[in-house]
């Protein structure tokens, strides 16, 4: 599994590329429209494409629309959250999996349970059904399946977890692009 | 007691999931409510003031519903699936106490199951939400706590004429009845209008029950 996939917060060479970004615009003064333009498009452009992929669903467009000036960062408030017990039950299904004699289906399904709830409450489609799928291996005591289930929801996760960082990096240069072209008027 | 000083309805919401609760939260707060999160049916009992021994109070008239409160609550809205006490519990506990038991209850769940959908109603929920929760069902809330608050409202009314009544029956002598629930009430206007003729003689007698509500 990558190293950068499972640790929060962007990767080093992102950071310092849009940082560079900033910097240049903040020796302009301005930002010049055609990149304006781009980011926005970019933007929708990688969410167009979540939601024809079937990662994402309309949930996902129901918390954007929770997002206001009172509230400015809530979809990533959310969604850093999701990452973080995500990964917590994620290492329990693993954990469980691991025992070589007895699974535990009762906690299986348990923390599948959770996942699935909390992957539907975000919108995270794909991650949700393959949670449902893997609950069915469970109940049917279909050990390899169960395997299986678990190897394409690690890598459904990754996925996810990856466009959703790409997602908000360009929403964070579009807003810190902002607040360079209007000073004093930065998003809490 | 907390009063609402503003038309500000509180929601108590209960679900053991932290994204749940988040998103409830803004939901809630997205449509002017005040809110309260807890993350189990215990808590949910503990911020209202019921503990385990003083479920049924049979002495206690069912109006003043605020005696345990510190703050109050409008409705409560819970997750069914819950570790521990469930939301069918929790609503159930909530149904058998006199001072809770009018408090408006939504349960929410991310299973489609039509008899777990029915049991609840059956049970005393207002509604059955399944999740994830929208904007669109948040706002069907309002009225169920407005019903609520406007049923307080002339119960509050009934009490303060009730009061007026004994203070001007007192040399009299009439036996006048405490508040009492909608239902005793109709039926005992029911029963006094078949009565029929009541004549001064029996009526220290016979109970009245002047306070007759239809709604």
């Amino acid at each position: 599994m990558d190293n950068g996939v499972f640790s929060l917060g962007l990767k080093l060479e992102d950071e310092s590329k849009w940082l560079k970004n900033i910097i240049v615009y903040a020796v302009e003064g301005e930002i010049p429209l055609r990149h304006k333009v781009r980011l926005r498009t970019d933007m929708n452009r990688l969410l167009s494409l979540l939601f024809h992929q079937g990662v994402l669903d309309e949930q996902f467009l129901q918390l954007q629309q929770l997002q206001d000036e009172t509230s400015p960062n809530f979809v990533s408030e959310v969604v850093t959250i999701y990452f973080h017990e995500s990964e917590k039950q994620l290492r329990n299904l693993r954990n469980l999996l691991l025992d070589r004699e007895m699974w535990d289906y009762v906690k299986l399904i348990i923390h599948l349970n959770q996942l699935m709830g909390s992957s539907s409450s975000i919108g995270a489609k794909r991650v949700r059904n393959i949670c449902a799928a893997f609950r069915g291996a469970v109940e049917q005591n279909n050990r390899s399946a169960c395997m299986r289930a678990l190897e394409v929801l690690e890598h459904e996760y990754c996925y996810l977890k990856n466009k959703l960082h790409e997602l908000f990096q360009i929403e964070q240069q579009r807003v810190l692009g902002d607040a360079v072209r209007y000073p004093g008027v930065l998003h809490p | 007691m907390g009063v609402a000083t503003d038309s500000q309805f509180h929601v108590l919401a209960v679900d053991d999931s932290i994204i749940d609760r988040k998103l409830i939260e803004r939901l809630l707060k997205v449509s002017s409510f005040q809110v309260t999160t807890v993350e189990s049916g215990c808590k949910a009992l503990e911020f209202l003031g019921l503990h385990e021994d003083d479920e049924i109070n049979a002495n206690q008239p069912s109006v003043s519903p605020n005696n345990n409160q510190e703050v109050e609550v409008n409705l409560i809205i819970t997750d069914y699936c819950m570790p521990g006490m469930t939301g069918y519990d929790l609503l159930k506990k909530l149904k058998k106490s006199s001072s809770l038991k009018d408090i408006p209850v939504v349960i929410m769940s991310s299973e489609n199951v039509p008899s777990r959908i029915s049991r609840c109603l059956e049970e005393g929920a207002e509604e059955f939400f399944l999740k994830p929760v929208r904007l669109s069902d948040v706002n069907k809330l309002k009225p169920h706590m407005m019903r609520t608050k406007v049923k307080e409202a002339h119960q509050q009314n009934d009490q303060e004429h009730i009061q007026e009544r004994q203070e001007q029956n007192q040399e009299q002598n009439v036996e006048t009845p405490e508040a009492e629930s909608q239902q005793d009430a109709n039926g005992n206007k029911r029963k006094s209008m078949e009565d029929g003729a009541i004549t001064i003689q029996n009526k220290a007698q016979i109970q009245w029950w002047p306070i007759c509500r239809f709604d």
